[in-house]
């Protein structure tokens, strides 16, 4: 198991808290808070070691876009592929700015 | 693989005997089931142990596994116990003495459902206990997997003997090894850091799931002063259950903090 | 002959994630999950063998109503550590059940509805696990004396180990011909007592013994279900409503008794002689 701390500008604290996937092999599970003003940060525990650049790239290319909430975001990884990280970050993300009513 | 009949262990039998002081076994029940009535510090009561039977008819059940025979066995005799006691206030104590080296691994118990006949023998003590019958279990030697849920896991306190003989765990080391993809010594080095993979008795105490732990070995059946220190346990631990009925006693103790916290919350929650 | 519209227009169970299936399943109005991720009530236990762990330990616990009557459901997530029970888990079904007892002895019954997708024991928390699992078994019983506990077996993983004997202990079981229901894991056996006596990759085998049309037909489940929510959700919303405080199945300790006396252990038990032993000593009938 490895751990990954990340961080970036960002704007207004995100409206609500989502949560997509799970931890079962090949995928991954994403929890998302709302982060303090201007500023948010990635935890990552993943079962896979040494894959700390692509982690990185991955979630630089998600997060450093223009205009996003701020969030508290946790990602619990059992051996995920880039496309499904992807994938269930914008499945999180999709309800924390959609309809209000979930939750 | 096989286990060999020379495996199968003597503390089940040596301690019932000692404890009940060879007090007649009850007749009609399987050879692999020893129940015999006794008293306990004066008050009624019966001890129950699953036993090896060599010659069972169940090839996967011979050396003190709980099997299908034994399952619905034991379901039976607590059931006449129950029954028995049905109408006075005073209900029997009941001893499960515990020496299961596992449930019985094999095609024949899968095929006819072993898992029901274990959850007979679970419903047996849990239906006991709440009928307000103090059931308590001595670990004696192995409490392993589904052979100690359905014979033993039930009581209301588990008292044990002490020493390497004297075991709790979910599977043993080399089907544990072989399932999570480790080494034998890999799993015995993880059960030395990790408090609930352990299978010493040391361990499982630190987990707060026993009332007391005797510094007695499993092979001092023969001792007589021995005998008579697990028996005044055993007294002991009856009568501290006092009216109890649940499991309650086990909760809030020990390494299991986590348990506790869970528990704690939920009843928070639960009303919204 | 099998509608082809029909199967598509199924919402399969067994794909669904445990949090999806309680959501699917109970009336839309009304659900509220005890003790969910955000708690991040996670195992203790994991972390320390590097094992990445999930927020809710694998285990969802939502109340709500099922076609009006008032009911807890728990799920175990199949995909998070085989479905395994471990501390976390373990406490959050025994406790949201200790709190549906105490509910009931107050006069206020919440039918339990448990969604056994589990190999058991996790292993990594082998005896906590285990101690999780015989609390589980105490209140199953306890709350029958006022309500129909409901066991239900859909796969992919099926139940198996220690939560098998709270399958048995259910006042009735449903299963889908994909459920598999059995104490010991095949690969266990086979590690155990030797590939001649059972081949874990004798599929058509493990299922003609543990399958589901096999354990209803032999009495061992009440129910057959096909993998399709809507079909569950209806057959759920009958038997929450249902007296049943002891199935056959825990019932029949004679009969049992007979059958084991009847069979040859000893002979290797296909489907079809399991179904005929069962049919002519009427265990479970």
């Amino acid at each position: 198991m490895q751990t990954l701390s990340l961080e970036y500008t960002a704007g207004a604290p995100a409206a609500q808290r989502a949560l997509a996937g799970v931890v079962g092999s090949g995928d991954l599970e994403v929890l998302l808070e709302p982060g303090v003003s201007g500023q948010t940060t990635v935890a990552i525990a993943t079962s896979v070691d040494g894959v700390d650049e692509i982690w990185k790239a991955v979630i630089d290319r998600i997060f450093t876009e223009e205009g996003l909430a701020a969030y508290k975001v946790e990602i619990n990884d059992f051996g995920a592929t880039p496309a499904v990280v992807r994938l269930r970050i914008a499945q999180a993300m999709e309800q924390t700015t959609g309809d209000a009513a979930h939750d | 693989m096989n286990q060999p009949m020379d495996s199968a262990s003597p503390y089940g039998a040596d301690w019932i005997k000692a404890l009940t002081d060879n007090a007649a076994r009850w007749a009609d029940t399987p050879a692999s089931l020893y129940v015999a009535d006794t008293t306990l510090a004066k008050q009624a009561g019966t001890f129950i142990a699953v036993v090896p039977d060599p010659d069972s008819r169940y090839p996967r059940a011979r050396a003190g596994e709980v099997g299908l025979v034994e399952g619905w066995g034991l379901a039976h005799v607590l059931c006449d116990i129950v029954a028995a006691d049905a109408q006075t206030s005073s209900k029997r104590a009941i001893v499960a003495v515990v020496d299961v080296p596992s449930q019985a691994y094999g095609r024949t118990e899968e095929a006819y459902g072993i898992h029901q006949a274990l959850a007979a023998a679970a419903q047996g003590y849990i239906r006991a206990r709440r009928a307000g019958h103090p059931v308590v279990t001595l670990i004696a030697g192995k409490a392993m997997s589904g052979g100690f849920l359905a014979h033993g896991y039930q009581a209301n306190r588990i008292v044990s003997l002490s020493g390497t003989d004297v075991q709790v765990h979910a599977m043993g080391k080399h089907a544990a090894a072989r399932i999570t993809q480790r080494s034998v010594e890999g799993v015995e080095q993880l059960a030395r850091q990790i408090t609930p993979m352990a299978y010493d008795i040391d361990s499982y105490e630190r987990l707060g799931l026993l009332h007391a732990r005797l510094d007695v070995a499993p092979e001092a059946a023969g001792d007589s002063a021995a005998v008579a220190r697990v028996r005044d346990a055993l007294a002991e631990a009856a009568a501290d259950i006092g009216g109890g009925v649940d499991l309650g006693s086990r909760i809030g103790r020990g390494e299991r903090t986590a348990t506790a916290r869970v528990r704690e919350r939920m009843a928070a929650e639960w009303p919204g | 002959m099998t509608d082809v519209a029909d199967l598509l227009e199924r919402q399969s169970i067994v794909e669904l994630p445990a949090r999806a299936r309680c959501q699917a399943l109970l009336d839309s109005a009304g659900q509220r999950e005890l003790l969910g991720p955000f708690e991040r009530l996670r195992s203790p236990w994991l972390p320390k063998q590097d094992i990445v762990t999930q927020a809710d330990d694998g285990v969802v616990i939502m109340r709500g109503t099922l076609g009006g009557q008032a009911v807890v459901m728990a799920a175990v997530e199949p995909a998070f550590q085989g479905g395994s029970m471990g501390e976390v888990g373990g406490a959050k079904i025994a406790g949201a059940l200790a709190c549906a007892l105490a509910d009931a002895e107050n006069g206020t019954p919440v039918v339990p509805i448990l969604l056994l997708e589990t190999g058991g024991v996790r292993l990594q928390e082998a005896n906590c696990g285990l101690a999780a699992i015989a609390e589980i078994h105490d209140l199953i019983v306890a709350l029958r004396a006022y309500v129909p506990v409901i066991g239900v077996v859909t796969g992919p993983v099926g139940c198996f180990g220690g939560m098998s004997i709270a399958a048995g202990l259910c006042s009735e079981l449903i299963v889908t011909r994909e459920a598999r229901l059995g104490l010991n894991g095949p690969q266990v056996i086979e590690q155990e007592a030797g590939v001649d006596e059972f081949d874990s990759r004798d599929r058509p085998m493990i299922w003609s013994l543990l399958g589901g049309e096999q354990r209803v037909t032999t009495g061992l489940a009440e129910h057959r279900v096909a993998d399709d929510i809507a079909a569950l959700r209806r057959l759920l919303g009958e038997r929450v409503k249902a007296d049943v405080q002891t199935p056959a199945r825990l019932a029949a300790t004679e009969r049992f008794e007979n059958l084991l006396a009847a069979i040859d252990p000893a002979a290797k038990a296909t489907g079809e002689s399991t179904r005929e032993q069962f049919a002519a000593t009427g265990a479970t009938s």
